[in-house]
Order: structure tokens, then C-alpha cells, then sequence
């Protein structure tokens, strides 16, 4: 890779204070430092040795823990299409659709972020970041299979300019930027990203007879008028068409319409045990989702009122895309809380908070994109209290 | 009687080129210098010889401006040869061009019933003068004890958990008389116990096991278990008023000599150890020895980093530099000034981390001698929280939450996180583990600067 690293330190003086594209410096530098890890070393004093790890790696690993779950969305989105259609395929065939409809998205979404980022590191004359390389795989993995490609573009830019830029890049945004499009999306475009946008069909598409692209959640949201059973009424669903498309295993493996990367909870899995494993994701917030939510859950059934509320707790794992959240989205170490202790808190109210948007407010069937959110700006309340717990003992300490 | 305190979090470095537990057979060097930058607390150094005048073994070279009672003093006889300046006029180092033979200051010599009667008054004149003083540091801040001060308790850490740190043991071997008399005289200046903790899986020896009149306590866990902050900071913290003077048993034997002998004796034995040393071992020598020596025709390249001290916590110093007043050993890793290609990605089995993220697989096999050089392995980022920091350190302390304290200025917060219980090395190993790669000691003696000065 020498003739590589030659003619970069032949370009580099154009970037240079002085040189032609002198504006452009940090935005050479990140490519540069893609190719090249820098040749720095540790200052005279202080820690001479430093550990392999950075930035990048950490942010790699995240991606590659999204990869199933990726390339499920991809082959899921094939498979819910023929389904809709009532016609038969091979898993190649199926699997293509569906690389057809998200590259497009990965792409536009890490062009538009990406060119945000540079733009800004441009004129704010700071290094890129890495940041955006995870958040720019998340958000393909939220949205619907079909949402129009200039929308996505303008929920990235957006998540960017307002949600991570506005706060000083990352590492100091309040918000969890691939939610921020997806939320940007849901208000702005309700109509694109709610009902039943979630089986990609082309225009004109003739689908099977008795076809409904409901998903789960607005099945258990519509049992509360109808006073009908959720469990029964989402084994009943697809009748004809998908029989059982909504049973449990199924939901758990996630051959159920929705989110592209979002759908299977098995996928997300094998995502949380890389994460975990890695020691990339907190465990903490992980568990302490699913415990928030499953423990909520249970709760509600104790206390009974209608056929959403009864809904057997193991239910909410599967359905929507709290796992993914869970696994992707609550974890983010920037949005996240910030002491150890404040991760129990915060994941268990992210899954409390999920469950009762669901069964409280059926006008947001989806109840993990707002919980986190939420969860994010009280991030720092959570861990006000751990650190002044920190301080307390500390303090008594003193007086003993 | 002393306590167990089990430590879970923390991390060993294991590097290649650890010293074997002999003597190198070799001359002593030329130069020996005093680097008024190895202390702190320091107002400004004054010096009080010149270039060429002759001094002994405990002559006075310099002392400090605020406090005049805190005296610097050559660990060698011979002659003056440099007082290096910097910017500013800032004292550098006081080198000294030694004889072959060391000539010694006379103090007063004690016979071991006389010590055991001895006054605070009596002893801290001696200490001071012959400049074993500067032997005792004080928390908080890790500045040179203020003579003025009584502290709540004295701490010694019995062993140096660093990486390639030089064993106890051998360092120390056949000194048990001057430690025991040393541990009588400190015992002057505290009303409280002196701590002596020690590590379970390392041997215990002869020094510190027949040792009368100290607390033993017992730790067992990775570094920082050895750093004495972490040691205090689980038998007695320090609160906001409170006052603790540490001392290496190094010291201790010192003032043990000082007072049995009436010499300041300056003589240490120093391990040179570091995966490019061709030999590493340990030497006999004296304080601020020169390393040239040491590193001739014993290196197996050119392009290394030379260090005083441990690789975590340490000084780069030129291959003829210096080595500092504290340090026992001498490190000498490879220079990493190079540029890797795709290095943030690629997978190698020499690559340490702590983290077990994308490609890097020293988790499976920590017991490997690892070959680290310096590069830094990453840009400087934002801080992005992603525990690790929490992993190394074995104390009630939010590193992160400190951190920021500090580079905000924010001196309540300082105060309530906890500046007072830790210095660069008891947070040394979150400035290897970052991920942000913050130059986290250089932020933290800013902070206790701050403090200091407000």
C-alpha cells in the first residue's frame, strides 16, 4: 500500500494551510484516514501505549451486528411481497426484490447524512466523525420498504442538521439520530409511514384476494373497538392468504410485514449477542428493555380493561420493532445514560413506556420509537441522580 | 489487624520483555540529573550551585522558592556539569558528572534504641535536609509533602502492579533492617496506622512479612490494585479536609539508611525491561542515572521510545536521558510513528485490547507477552460513554462525568467526583483503554491544578 500512502502525502500539501483546497482539508483527512490509520504517537507524558480500539472499529462492529438483520429485511421484504401477490418464488428471487428496494435507500441515506457531515466539517473546520456510518445503516433498517427515496433523504438530512450538528456533532446529541428521521417522517408524512405502507407493492399491483397489509400492533390497536381476543385475532388474520402469518413463532422470526431490518425479533438477537459479546452494546439497557416491557406487560394483564391490555406479555417482544430499538437504537453510547447504574433505569422505562404507548394511545401503534425518544432527553435526569447519589457518599464519607 | 479488599475491575498489560531477576554486571554511568519537573507541589526551583562546583552525595542542588525547608540534593558525589534551562528560564534538570567513588554528606547517625526515642521535631530536620523528604508525597493532589502537615494515615504500596513492573522482592532484598527502622520513624508522624498492602498472588517477602508496626493489608485483582490511590480510596478515603502521605518502600529503606548510616543513600536498583531490550534485567545504580549505559549495544533496533517508568504512567526521555526521582524502571517499546493501513479495521493477533469489538481477538488469549509500540491508534473524539472506563476503575469514582468536570472548570463538581482521590496513575489505564483517545492524566493534573490554585 506504499504508492497509496505516497500519493496521499503528495496531495496532502493542497489541503494544507496555504494550498489550493485548503477549505476541503477535513473532509481529505477523513478519506485519507479511512486508508490510513495516522501516524501519532502518544504525547511524552501520560500513557505511552495505547489499546487497539477506536472510533471506527467500535462503530464497525455495530454495523456488522446489523448485518442479519439486514439481509433478513432484505429477503422478508420478497417474501411479504409475493405473499401479497399470491404468487410462489424461490428464495433468490425474493431475496433480489428486496435488494433492489433497500439498497437504493442505503445508499441515498449515506449520501444525504454523509454530505451533511462533510459540508458542516467543512465550514465548522472540525474532523468527521464517525457517528453517522452507524446511523446511516439504521435508518434504511426503519423504514417501510417503499417509502419514496426523497423522503428519506430529507428525514436524513434533517436527523443530521437537527438532531446531531445543531448540538455539536456527535457525541453531544441529545437525540438518537436514526430515530429522529424516522419520527421526522411520521409527522411530517404521516400518510406515507403509517397504515398499511409496510408490504412493498408496486403501483397497480394486483394482490391476492382477502388482502390486508395490516401489521400486528394496528390489529391489537383495532381489538379494543372490537372487544375481539388480540391472540385470536392475529392467528385469525390472513386467512385464505397467510394462514398463521401472525402467530407467535412467526412473529419471532419475523416473516411479518413492516420496518425493512425491523420485523424479525430472532435476527435482533443474534444482533444483541454480538453487541453484547463485543461488549459494544451495554447489556444492561438490553435486558432491562425487554424486562421494562415484559414486566409492564404483565402488569397490564393483572389489572384487565380491554383486549390490548390483556394481551399476553410476551406478545409485546415480538411484535413492532422493539427488539430492534432495544438492540440499535436504545443502546446508542452518545443518547444513552451515561452511568452504569442509570442504564437499569433508563432501559426499563424505555420498555414500560413502550407498552403503554401501544395500549394507551393507539394513534402511535409504534411505541418504541417515542419511549426512546422520550428516554433520550431524560437520559441526563437519570443520570443526574446516579452522579449526585455518587456525591452523597462521598460527602457523608467526609463528615464520618 | 488488616483487610482483604477483592478488586474486580481493572486491567493487566501484559507486555513481552518483562526483566529477568538478575544484576546486570556493568559501569555505572557517567551523568546523573535531578528533573525538578518529576515532582509536584513545586512552587519554583531555586538553585543553589553553579556549573562546575563539587558537590557530595546529599549536597543541596536546588530548593523550593515557596518552601525552603524542601531541599533538593544530588544522589552522587562529583561535578555540576549542566543546569539545563527552558522556556522561560524553567529548570529542566541539574546534571551532575559523577566520581568514580561516591563521597558522602555525614548526617547524624542513630543507633536503633536512640531511634525509638526520637521526636517529630528531632527527625523531619534531617529528612528535609538530606532530601529524603521528597520520598513521602501527599494526597490529594500527589504533591511533595508539606512538612507543616500531619497526615491521617501513612500508605505503602507493597507491590507495583504495572505492566513490566520490577518485582518487589527482588528490589528490596536484604534491606528488612532499614525498612523496619524506616516504618519506626514515620511512625512520628501520624497518629494513625501505617498501611502496608501487599497482593495475594505475589510472594511475600522476608521485608514486608517480619515488618513490625504496620496495618497488612491484603488485595487481590489486576493493576490498578497496585496504585496506591486505589488502595486508599478502600481502607480510608480521604475527605475534603483530610491528609495522607504515601511513600514507596524504596523511600522508606532510604530514610532507614539516613538514619542508621547517616548518609543519604541514593543507590537504587532500576529494571530495563520492554520488548526491545535485548536483555532486560536490572541494574544497580542511583537515582537520575543516565540510561545510555544501560541501552548500549542492548537495544534490538534503533527506532524505539525510551521511558522512565512504566509504559501507562512514564516519561519519554532521550536514549541518553535521565532517568526520574520516582521511577524504579526503564522502558523501551517501539516507536509508532508509522501509518497502518486500513488499521482500524484489519484483524492482527498482536493487536491488545480490552475491547472485544470487530477483529480483535486478544480477549482469547490474555496471557500472551504482547509487543505494544506508541502510536495512539485512533483520532481524538468526542467522549462517547461506552462503559469501558467504568471496567478499569476499581474506585466509587465516575471517570467520564470527572473528566468533564474538569474541562469544564466546574470545581464543585470537581470536588464532589472525587478529585481529591486520584492522580494520573490511578486513572492511568482509561487513558489506554479510551476510545476517544483524550489525553486523560494531562486533564486530570490540570483539574488538580485548578484545585490546587483555587
Amino acid at each position: 500500500m506504499k504508492f497509496l500512502r505516497d500519493a496521499l502525502d503528495k496531495a496532502k500539501h493542497n489541503f494544507e494551510k496555504g494550498g489550493k483546497w485548503e477549505k476541503f482539508y477535513y473532509v481529505f483527512e477523513a478519506f485519507v484516514r479511512i486508508a490510513f490509520v495516522p501516524n501519532t504517537t502518544a504525547p511524552p507524558k501520560g500513557a505511552q501505549v495505547r489499546d487497539a480500539v477506536d472510533m471506527k472499529r467500535l462503530m464497525m462492529t455495530v454495523i456488522i451486528a446489523m448485518v442479519p438483520c439486514l439481509i433478513f429485511g432484505m429477503f422478508n421484504i420478497g417474501y411479504q411481497h409475493f405473499l401479497a401477490l399470491g404468487q410462489k418464488a424461490g428464495i433468490g428471487e425474493m431475496f433480489w426484490i428486496g435488494a433492489v428496494q433497500v439498497v437504493p435507500i442505503i445508499i441515498v441515506s449515506y449520501a444525504s447524512g454523509l454530505g451533511v457531515e462533510f459540508i458542516f466539517a467543512t465550514l465548522r473546520r472540525h474532523p468527521v466523525n464517525e457517528g453517522f456510518l452507524v446511523s446511516g445503516m439504521l435508518i434504511p433498517l426503519v423504514m417501510p420498504p417503499d417509502v419514496p427515496l426523497w423522503q428519506v433523504a430529507i428525514a436524513t438530512i434533517f436527523a443530521v442538521l437537527i438532531g446531531k450538528e445543531a448540538f455539536g456533532g456527535t457525541g453531544m446529541n441529545v437525540l438518537n439520530v436514526a430515530l429522529t428521521a424516522r419520527a421526522f417522517l411520521y409527522f411530517a408524512y404521516p400518510v406515507d409511514i403509517a397504515g398499511e405502507v409496510w408490504t412493498y407493492l408496486p403501483e397497480a399491483a394486483k394482490t391476492v384476494e382477502g388482502y390486508s397489509g395490516a401489521t400486528p400492533l394496528a390489529i391489537a390497536a383495532n381489538s379494543i373497538t372490537t372487544g375481539e381476543n388480540v391472540v385470536t385475532a392475529l392467528n385469525n388474520f390472513g386467512h385464505g392468504w397467510a394462514d398463521s402469518i401472525f402467530s407467535f413463532s412467526n412473529m419471532f422470526l419475523g416473516l411479518i410485514p413492516g420496518s425493512i431490518g425491523e420485523t424479525s425479533t430472532l435476527m435482533c438477537l443474534i444482533g444483541a449477542f454480538i453487541l453484547i459479546f463485543t461488549g459494544v452494546g451495554s447489556w444492561k439497557i438490553i435486558v432491562s428493555v425487554f424486562a421494562g416491557a415484559y414486566g409492564m406487560g404483565l402488569f397490564l394483564n393483572l389489572v384487565g380493561g380491554n383486549p390490548f391490555v390483556e394481551l399476553p406479555a410476551h406478545y409485546h417482544l415480538v411484535m413492532g420493532g422493539l427488539a430492534f430499538g432495544a438492540v440499535f437504537m436504545a443502546t446508542d453510547p452518545v443518547t444513552a445514560a451515561q452511568t452504569e447504574r442509570g442504564k437499569w433505569f433508563y432501559g426499563a422505562l424505555i420498555g414500560i413506556m413502550t407498552v403503554l404507548v401501544r395500549v394507551f394511545n393507539p394513534a402511535y401503534p409504534e411505541g418504541i420509537m417515542l419511549a426512546i425518544l422520550l428516554m433520550n432527553v431524560f437520559a441526563p435526569l437519570i443520570d443526574y441522580f446516579v452522579v449526585s447519589a455518587n456525591k452523597k457518599r462521598r460527602l457523608k464519607r467526609a463528615t464520618v | 489487624m488488616g483487610k482483604f479488599i477483592r478488586l474486580k475491575k481493572g486491567f493487566d498489560i501484559n507486555l513481552a520483555g518483562k526483566a529477568s531477576s538478575k544484576l546486570a554486571q556493568t559501569e555505572q554511568p557517567e551523568t546523573f540529573a535531578i528533573k525538578p519537573t518529576d515532582f509536584y507541589g513545586i512552587y519554583m526551583p531555586k538553585v543553589v550551585v553553579n556549573e562546575g562546583d563539587v558537590v557530595k552525595a546529599g549536597s543541596p542542588l536546588f530548593h523550593d522558592k515557596k518552601n525552603e525547608n524542601i531541599i533538593f540534593t544530588s544522589p552522587v558525589s562529583g561535578e555540576v556539569v549542566a543546569i539545563k534551562r527552558g522556556e522561560r528560564r524553567k529548570l529542566l534538570e541539574v546534571k551532575i558528572l559523577a566520581d568514580t567513588k561516591v563521597e558522602h554528606l555525614p548526617f547524624t547517625k542513630y543507633s536503633i534504641s536512640e531511634i525509638a526515642n526520637l521526636t517529630r521535631d528531632q527527625i523531619q530536620p534531617q529528612l528535609l535536609k538530606s532530601g529524603v523528604w521528597l520520598n513521602l508525597v501527599q494526597r490529594p493532589f500527589g504533591i511533595v509533602a508539606d512538612p507543616a502537615e500531619t497526615p491521617k494515615s501513612i500508605f505503602i504500596s507493597g507491590f507495583d502492579s504495572h505492566p513490566l513492573a520490577p518485582d518487589y522482592n527482588f528490589l528490596f532484598k536484604g534491606q528488612e533492617q532499614y525498612f523496619q527502622v524506616g516504618i519506626d520513624i514515620l511512625k512520628k508522624f501520624t497518629e494513625g496506622p501505617i498501611h502496608l498492602n501487599v497482593h495475594t498472588k505475589k510472594e511475600l517477602g522476608a521485608i514486608f512479612s517480619q515488618v513490625q508496626g504496620v496495618e497488612l493489608n491484603k488485595f487481590s485483582g489486576p493493576h490498578p490494585a497496585g496504585c496506591v490511590g486505589v488502595q486508599i480510596h478502600h481502607i480510608d478515603p480521604l475527605g475534603k479536609s483530610d491528609v495522607i502521605w504515601t511513600i514507596n518502600p524504596y523511600g522508606v529503606v532510604q530514610i532507614g539508611k539516613l538514619f542508621m548510616n547517616g548518609i543519604y543513600d541514593a543507590s537504587k536498583i532500576l529494571a530495563v525491561a520492554g520488548s526491545e531490550v535485548k536483555d532486560p534485567q536490572y541494574y544497580k545504580t542511583y537515582i537520575g542515572a543516565s540510561v545510555s549505559k544501560f541501552l548500549k549495544n542492548n537495544l534490538k533496533q534503533e527506532h524505539v521510545r525510551v521511558i522512565s517508568g512504566n509504559v501507562l504512567t512514564g516519561t519519554k526521555i532521550n536514549s541518553d536521558g535521565h532517568v526520574g526521582f520516582y521511577d524504579q524502571m526503564v522502558s523501551v517499546i517501539p516507536e509508532g510513528d508509522k501509518y497502518e493501513f486500513l488499521g482500524w479495521i484489519t484483524s492482527s493477533p498482536q493487536k491488545l485490547s480490552v475491547s472485544r469489538a470487530w477483529g480483535l481477538f486478544s480477549f482469547l488469549n490474555y496471557k500472551k507477552e504482547y509487543i505494544l509500540d506508541s502510536n495512539t491508534k485512533g483520532e481524538p473524539r468526542a467522549f462517547v460513554q461506552t462503559g469501558v472506563f467504568e471496567k478499569v476503575t476499581p474506585m466509587d469514582v465516575l471517570p467520564t462525568h470527572l473528566l468533564k468536570a474538569i474541562i469544564a472548570e466546574d470545581f464543585d463538581d470537581m470536588e464532589a467526583l472525587g478529585i481529591y482521590e486520584v492522580i494520573e496513575e490511578d486513572l492511568a489505564l482509561c487513558e489506554f483503554v479510551d476510545v476517544s483517545k483524550h489525553q486523560v492524566q494531562a486533564i486530570l493534573r490540570e483539574g488538580i491544578e485548578l484545585m490546587q490554585t483555587s
